[in-house]
C-alpha cells in the first residue's frame, strides 16, 4: 500500500534510468521520449490500480481484466460517435465535455460489468486459485467474443478530439498534446486514489484489509462488501484506461484488453503485488524503458519489460513495495 | 492383459463406456488413413494425435501438479520452429530433424528451468502470470524476427525424402490409399504420440506423480512430509515442457509449415485449457476423449454452425452470435460451465462413484 516515508529507491531508480538516457540522445529527443513513456505509463497504472488493489485486498487475481478495458473502450466509442459535432470542433470545452461523458460512461458501464463478473465468475470460486485463474480467463473470453457479436470483429477507428490533435511545440521540443492529457489525467487519478486511500475511513479499512484481512473482518467490517467495491473500482479504472488506451491508438480492437493485460501484470508484480504506490512506479519505469529501448535499440525492445521484471526481482524479489503478509 | 496393464502402468480405465470410448479413439486413429478417405479427415486425425501429446502434457502440470501455465505453447512453438526452421535452413535432410529437435529440446528445457527456478517458488498465480509474460514476448520475437522465422507468414518446408507425398513405397494402392510418403508420415506421428501418452502416463503413476498429486492437494504438508515441492513442480515443469516440444516437432513435421498462428497463438492455448478441463483435469484418458471430441468439433461443428448462422438470417444477433469466427464464444461458455460444473470432466462422470 502506501510505502514508508524513507523507501524512496523505487522512485530514484526511475529518475535514474531517465537521466542516464540522456547522454545518448539529444535533449528534443530526450522530451519527447519521456513524456511518451510517462504518458504510457499513466495510462498502464490506470488500468493496473484496481487489479493491483482487488488482489492485495482479496487473493483475486482477475484474469477477466483486460476484458474490462475493451468494454471501457468500446462503450466510450459508443458515446465519442455521436457527439462527432463536439468532438470535430476546433475548441477545447466542446472536446473536453465530450470525453469527459465518454469517460463517465465507460466508468459506469464497467463498473457495473465488473459487478456482474464478480457475481457470475469469481465468487464461486472464491479461495481456489487454480479455478479461480481458469474461470477469469474464460469468463474474459466470453465478454470479448459477445463484444464482437455486437460491434462486429473488425478494428473500428475512434475520432480523437480536435483539441487533442497535434503537438505543443517550443523550440526544436515538440511533444504530442494528447501524451501530456494522458500525464495530467494519470496523475490526477493517482492523486485522488491517494488522497481516497490516505485520508478517508474507507481507504483506511482498504489499506487495513490488504494488511490482515481477518483481523478487519473480526473488528465487525464486512469485508467482501468493501471488496465488491473496489472491485467495481478498479473495473471502471480499467475502463478509463480503455478509453484513453483506445484513443491513444485512434483503433479498438476485440483483443486490445487482452494484449495490454501483459504488460499490466509485469507491471503489479514489479510494483509488488497489493501496492498501489508500486504498481505506480512500475508502469512508469517500465513505459519509459520501454520507449528508450524502443529508440536506441528496437530489437531489445521487445522483450524490454521482461528484462525489467528479471532485473526488479533480483534486485527486491518480492517486488519494489512488497506487501507485508506476502 | 498383463502386457496392457503393464503398458498402461496399472492405471486401467475402470470404466466400461471410457474403455469402449479409448478403444474406438485408438482403433479410429490406427485405420484413420483407410477407413476416412479425403486429406482432411486424415489432416484432422493427424492433429487429434499431436494435440493429444500436447494436452496430456499439459495435464501433468495442470491436473497433476496443480500448477497453471501458459507457456506451453511456447514450447510446442519451439519444438515446431526448432524443426520447421532447421528443415528449411539445412535441406530436407533426416539429419536436419534430429538436429532440429535436439536443439529445440536443449532450449525448451533451460527455459523451462529458468521460468521454474524464477517463479515456482512463489505462488501459482505467480507461475501464471510470469509465463503468460515470458509466452507474449516469445509469440512476439517470433513474428517480429522474420528475417529469421518468417514473421506472420510463418515458413514452408521440405521434409525428408521418405516423407514426401511423392515418395511411393509400392505401386498401386492398398484398401484404395497409395502408400507414399504421407502414409508414413502419418503412422510417424501416431506411434510417436502413443509412445509419448504411454510415458507420460508411466510418469503420472509412479511414485514421483504420487508426489506431484501431493502437492497438488497440500503443497504445505508436502512441504512438511520432506519433499522439495520446488523441485517436484520444477521438475514437472521441465518433463511437461519437453513433450510439448516433441508435440511441436510433430505438428511442424505433418503440417510442412510452421508459423505464429498455427503453433503460438493464445487461441492454441485456450485449446489446450478446454481439451483438458473438458477431459477431466488429473485424469489422463481425459485428454484423449477430450482431445477426440474437441478436434472433430473444431473440424467440421463449424461448418454446421455456419449454415445454422444461415438459417437464421432472420434473428441477425443470434446469427452473428452462430458464425463460424465466433467459435470461440460458445467454447469461453462450455469452459466456464465446465470448471463450475464438472470439475472432474467427462471421465470423472463415466468413473461415477468409483472415483
Amino acid at each position: 500500500m502506501r510505502a514508508p516515508a524513507a523507501d524512496i529507491a523505487p522512485a530514484l531508480l526511475v529518475l535514474g534510468v531517465a537521466l542516464a538516457v540522456l547522454p545518448f540522445v539529444s535533449f528534443s529527443a530526450w522530451v519527447t521520449l519521456t513524456v511518451a513513456g510517462l504518458a504510457m505509463g499513466m495510462m498502464v497504472f490506470i488500468m493496473a490500480s484496481g487489479l493491483t488493489l482487488v488482489f492485495g485486498l482479496m487473493d483475486v487475481l482477475n484474469f477477466g481484466h483486460g476484458a474490462f478495458v475493451t468494454v471501457g473502450a468500446y462503450v466510450a466509442m459508443l458515446v465519442l460517435g455521436p457527439l462527432a459535432a463536439w468532438t470535430g470542433a476546433d475548441s477545447l470545452v466542446p472536446n473536453l465535455s465530450a470525453v469527459a461523458l465518454a469517460a463517465l460512461a465507460a466508468m459506469l458501464a464497467t463498473g457495473v460489468v465488473g459487478l456482474a463478473f464478480e457475481r457470475a465468475i469469481v465468487r464461486p470460486v472464491y479461495g481456489q486459485h487454480l479455478r479461480q485463474i481458469l474461470v477469469t480467463l474464460g469468463g474474459a473470453i466470453v465478454v470479448e467474443q459477445l463484444l464482437a457479436v455486437a460491434f462486429g470483429p473488425d478494428p473500428m477507428a475512434v475520432p480523437m478530439p480536435e483539441a487533442l490533435r497535434g503537438s505543443v511545440v517550443a523550440g526544436d521540443i515538440a511533444v504530442e498534446k494528447y501524451r501530456l492529457f494522458a500525464v495530467v489525467l494519470g496523475l490526477s487519478v493517482f492523486a485522488a486514489m491517494f488522497l481516497v486511500l490516505d485520508r478517508t475511513r474507507v481507504g483506511l479499512l482498504i489499506r487495513a484489509g490488504v494488511e490482515n484481512g481477518p483481523m478487519v473482518e473480526a473488528l465487525g467490517y464486512r469485508i467482501r462488501r468493501l471488496f465488491v467495491a473496489v472491485f467495481m473500482a478498479g473495473s471502471a479504472l480499467a475502463g478509463l484506461g480503455g478509453l484513453l488506451w483506445g484513443m491513444y491508438r485512434e483503433m479498438l480492437t476485440i483483443s486490445m484488453g487482452a494484449d495490454v493485460l501483459v504488460t499490466v501484470f509485469i507491471v503489479i508484480i514489479i510494483g509488488g503485488m497489493g501496492s498501489v504506490g508500486g504498481c505506480f512506479i512500475g508502469a512508469l519505469l517500465t513505459a519509459l524503458v520501454a520507449n528508450y529501448a524502443g529508440f536506441l535499440a528496437p530489437k531489445l525492445a521487445l522483450a524490454s519489460n521482461i528484462l525489467v521484471m528479471v532485473l526488479v526481482l533480483l534486485w527486491r524479489p518480492a517486488g519494489l513495495y512488497a506487501v507485508a503478509k506476502r | 492383459m498383463a502386457l496392457v496393464r503393464a503398458l498402461l502402468s496399472e492405471d486401467i480405465p475402470r470404466s466400461r463406456v471410457l474403455v469402449a470410448l479409448l478403444v474406438a479413439v485408438l482403433m479410429g486413429l490406427a485405420v484413420a488413413p483407410f477407413a476416412f478417405g479425403g486429406a482432411r479427415a486424415l489432416n484432422t486425425a493427424a492433429t487429434i494425435c499431436v494435440f493429444i501429446v500436447l494436452a496430456a502434457s499439459y495435464d501433468l502440470l495442470l491436473g497433476y501438479t496443480g500448477i497453471v501455465s501458459f507457456a506451453h505453447t511456447m514450447f510446442y512453438g519451439i519444438g515446431a520452429y526448432g524443426v520447421g526452421l532447421a528443415l528449411s535452413y539445412m535441406g530436407a535432410t533426416w539429419w536436419a530433424v534430429f538436429s532440429g529437435l535436439a536443439t529445440s529440446l536443449v532450449v525448451s528445457l533451460a527455459l523451462a528451468l529458468a521460468i521454474g527456478l524464477i517463479s515456482l517458488r512463489v505462488r501459482a498465480l505467480f507461475f501464471a502470470m510470469i509465463t503468460l509474460a515470458v509466452a507474449s514476448v516469445f509469440g512476439v520475437l517470433a513474428s517480429q524476427l522474420s528475417d529469421f522465422t518468417g514473421g506472420e507468414d510463418g515458413r514452408n518446408f521440405q521434409v525428408p525424402e521418405l516423407l514426401r507425398p511423392g515418395h511411393h513405397f509400392v505401386e498401386g494402392e492398398l484398401l484404395g490409399r497409395a502408400i507414399d510418403g504421407r502414409l508414413l508420415t502419418y503412422y510417424l506421428v501416431f506411434a510417436a504420440a502413443v509412445a509419448v501418452f504411454l510415458v507420460l502416463l508411466r510418469i503420472v503413476n509412479s511414485p514421483f506423480g504420487r508426489v506431484l498429486q501431493a502437492i497438488r492437494e497440500n503443497d504445505f504438508r508436502a512441504e512438511a512430509l520432506g519433499y522439495r515441492t520446488v523441485a517436484y513442480r520444477t521438475i514437472a515443469n521441465c518433463i511437461a515442457a519437453l513433450a510439448a516440444t516433441a508435440a511441436g516437432a510433430l505438428m511442424a513435421l505433418w503440417l510442412r509449415y510452421v508459423g505464429p498462428k498455427t503453433v503460438l497463438s493464445f487461441e492454441v492455448m485456450t485449446d489446450i485449457l478446454l481439451i483438458v478441463v473438458i477431459g477431466g483435469m488429473g485424469r489422463m484418458y481425459g485428454v484423449v476423449i477430450g482431445t477426440a471430441l474437441f478436434v472433430l468439433a473444431q473440424n467440421y461443428l463449424q461448418a454446421v454452425m455456419g449454415r445454422a448462422a444461415e438459417g437464421l438470417s432472420a434473428l441477425p444477433w443470434l446469427a452473428r452470435a452462430l458464425h463460424p469466427d465466433r467459435w470461440m464464444l460458445w467454447m469461453g461458455l462450455l469452459f466456464v460451465a465446465c470448471v463450475y460444473y464438472f470439475p472432474s470432466g467427462i471421465v470423472g462422470r463415466l468413473r461415477g462413484r468409483q472415483e
